[in-house]
């Protein structure tokens, strides 16, 4: 019998996580479904915003944190219910699970293609904003961390949770019901860092809420780490 | 018959009740009126013992999820679904107490006061880990995704209770809280201090009564289930 | 090179596998038959480390789970009915993944070798996803011995595939099993099992009901043994 002699020993963490990583993003490459569902959505939700709201240059300076993270929070819902879908159709979890790796290994490299996904459209989203409102001031560099900090913990939360969510019956509908509630945390800070950034406040005065993001991301990566594998291991 | 209602269990409900009735005649009959509110800061008597036993009911559902996760044992999955729904009834009713004060006090039936939204979020939580429930079919699973969300549901709490303190409040915080600025707030007499401290052993014994009852229902419940299934195959 | 002893499987209330034991020697060719609702999947699982036993001990090709899954992973391979795949990479893409997640030396010439294997080496850069069912569960079956393990599980692998596309998959099955792998299927097509199994044991209720190896077996005999062990199994239940 030709058995090769590898070791029987797990895969190496990093490299599962790479791996997990490349999957999503050459199957998103290759469909490009995922995306183009967020960023669409995302527009939408901007123009619907625009007319709800009424955006004339008074109003609108203090609520376009607002306004972006609605939109960056809703269109993550839907690549993430996408991107566990994804996991589901042709039983591909299984697939998974039946390799010699770490569970935590995929779902890190779940969690950071969902990040990625986030911040890509974030970068599309942020350039559209700045263009149709011909507000420039939005490339503050205290925003961008802002977005990744939330973006993070968005991911964190949401990965675990719609690896749940893509296993019951109600599936895509749960995803939001689930996740929003733990998110209020992250939202707030995220909307009140991002509007006083750009509402020229200085590091200083917004130190608690980039604490509270930072905190936000530890905690749950922290517990997202130690529960995934009893919501894939039955 | 294993079944039968347990003596002691009686006695509780029997306890429970004249319990319940010898504080309301404290809160209504001993303690003071207090002196610039008036009558509805009775309601602070009530207010505080749910709002206690609301969070009693979620830290239950919290060591039930670490404790089904580590046995997988069904007994915890019961537990936990209990604490849950007697925590939601008991924040709940802690709420509306609240907005019943507050309409006097503060001139408004809510406010984006720190507690009173982290309490009605912390409602939203529960009512998205019942949804979660009731989305599965299979108990294996459904007690552990539901011990999972138990678990990292509960760690929010904090985290969203600080998140909106950043943001200023009003509430006042009558134990252990010298901030006289806070409107509503007010020093209890040794009278008041009794009954406050009665008020929350009686809900207490109540909280205990009811959960009791609730994880006597569940196992029932499963009982029924395996019935059902033996007479099917 | 398959062992289980006293295995119980609870969901809840409902006990689905009560105290299996079940032994398979290395290079057996074992067909598991069984109604529905029987646990034939749920048995899968287990030996495929996706479920843990309520009870019992489960040892694969020397290891025990769930202590050494990561060792007992790496000797298995796994066909389902669903075919494990994703629809949006290529059909080598596919492959790719599956053997980065083993942590393969050599991973390009296994891919090809693969492909080869399974007939699919001309579409090796089309979307999965516009694959037929056949070819789908081709490629699955490619997937599950990509590593090279010394144990199959099948798990109705014959779902939803026409006439054709269950010759092509047998002949596949052949092919990848002449090195002398252990396998374990599941089926409900007993004609097909009668083609390809040199055992058949039958699960009814959660428990191993009879036994039979092909050689014991008179031509064309398995479904009357199929009744009988089916038959005897009610019998006792209803004495019970």
């Amino acid at each position: 019998m030709n058995t090769t002699p590898e070791p029987l020993q797990a895969t190496p963490f990093l490299r599962v996580m790479f791996a997990v990583i490349w999957k999503d993003l050459s199957a998103e490459w290759r469909s490009r479904e995922l995306l183009s569902a967020m960023l669409v959505f995302a527009l939408i939700v901007i123009f619907i915003f625009n007319f709800a709201l009424e955006l004339d240059p008074k109003s609108r300076a203090g609520i376009t944190a607002g306004v972006l993270w609605v939109t960056f929070t809703f269109a993550g819902t839907i690549g993430l219910n996408r991107s566990l879908a994804m996991e589901k159709d042709r039983g591909c979890l299984d697939g998974l699970l039946l390799a010699p790796v770490d569970r935590t290994a995929i779902y890190f490299g779940k969690m950071i293609a969902n990040l990625i996904f986030m911040l890509v459209v974030a970068a599309i989203v942020l350039p559209v904003y700045a263009v149709l409102y011909n507000n420039f001031h939005l490339f503050h560099p205290g925003l961008l961390l802002v977005i990744v900090l939330g973006s993070v913990g968005y991911a964190a939360v949401g990965t675990l949770l719609a690896t749940m969510t893509v296993q019951t019956r109600t599936r895509d509908i749960l995803l939001p019901i689930l996740l929003f509630p733990l998110a209020i945390p992250l939202i707030v800070a995220s909307v009140k860092a991002s509007s006083g950034f750009l509402g020229g406040q200085s590091w200083s005065d917004l130190r608690d809420w980039v604490n509270l993001l930072v905190v936000y991301d530890v905690v749950f990566i922290a517990a997202a780490f130690m529960v995934f594998d009893f919501v894939v291991e039955e | 018959m294993a079944d039968k209602k347990p003596g002691l269990l009686t006695g509780l409900d029997i306890l429970s009740v004249v319990l319940l009735l010898v504080v309301t005649g404290m809160v209504f009959f001993y303690a003071p009126l207090e002196a610039v509110m008036g009558a509805v800061q009775k309601v602070f008597y009530f207010h505080v013992a749910t709002g206690w036993v609301g969070m009693v009911g979620f830290l239950l559902a919290l060591a039930a999820g670490i404790a089904y996760l580590r046995t997988k044992d069904m007994k915890w999955d019961i537990a936990g679904v209990a604490g849950v729904e007697i925590g939601m009834v008991f924040m709940l009713i802690n709420i509306i107490t609240g907005s019943i004060w507050a309409r006097p006090i503060w001139n408004t039936w809510w406010t984006w006061d720190p507690r009173l939204t982290t309490a009605t979020i912390m409602e939203l939580v529960y009512a998205a880990y019942l949804m979660l429930r009731q989305g599965l079919e299979e108990p294996e699973k459904r007690a552990r995704f539901g011990a999972v969300y138990a678990i990292i549901g509960f760690i929010s709490v904090p985290l969203t209770f600080l998140s909106i303190r950043i943001f200023r409040t009003i509430h006042p915080v009558v134990i252990g809280g010298g901030d006289p600025g806070a409107e509503g707030s007010f020093s209890m007499t040794p009278k008041m201090l009794q009954t406050f401290m009665f008020s929350l052993v009686v809900f207490s014994v109540l909280a205990v009564d009811l959960i009791w009852h609730r994880i006597r229902l569940g196992k029932l419940g499963e009982k029924v289930e395996a019935l059902k299934m033996e007479l099917e195959s | 090179m398959i062992e289980t002893r006293r295995l119980v499987k609870r969901f809840g209330m409902k006990t689905v596998l009560r105290q299996i034991d079940l032994q398979i020697a290395q290079g057996e060719f074992v067909a598991l038959l069984g109604p529905n609702g029987a646990g034939k999947t749920t048995l899968l699982r287990i030996l495929a480390s996706l479920a843990r036993p309520s009870l019992g001990q489960v040892m694969i090709a020397g290891y025990s789970l769930p202590w050494q899954a990561s060792a007992v992973r790496r000797k298995l391979g796994v066909v389902s009915h669903q075919p494990l795949l994703y629809g949006d990479l290529s059909a080598e893409d596919n492959l790719r993944f599956f053997g980065r997640l083993y942590g393969l030396a050599g991973l390009e010439a296994r891919v090809t070798e693969t492909l080869a294997l399974v007939g699919l080496e001309h579409r090796r850069h089309e979307l999965v996803r516009t694959f037929s069912r056949g070819m789908q569960q081709r490629l699955a079956i490619g997937r599950a011995v990509l590593h090279r393990p010394e144990v199959l599980l099948l798990d109705e692998p014959h779902t939803g595939l026409d006439q054709d596309a269950c010759e092509m998959l047998e002949a596949v099955l052949r092919q990848v099993t002449r090195a002398g792998q252990t396998v374990l299927m599941t089926s409900h097509d007993l004609a097909r099992a009668a083609a390809l199994a040199g055992r058949f044991d039958v699960l009814v209720r959660g428990k191993i009901a009879a036994s039979i190896t092909s050689q014991d077996l008179p031509p064309d005999g398995l479904l009357a043994f199929y009744r009988q062990a089916l038959e005897n199994n009610e019998r006792e239940a209803g004495k019970l």
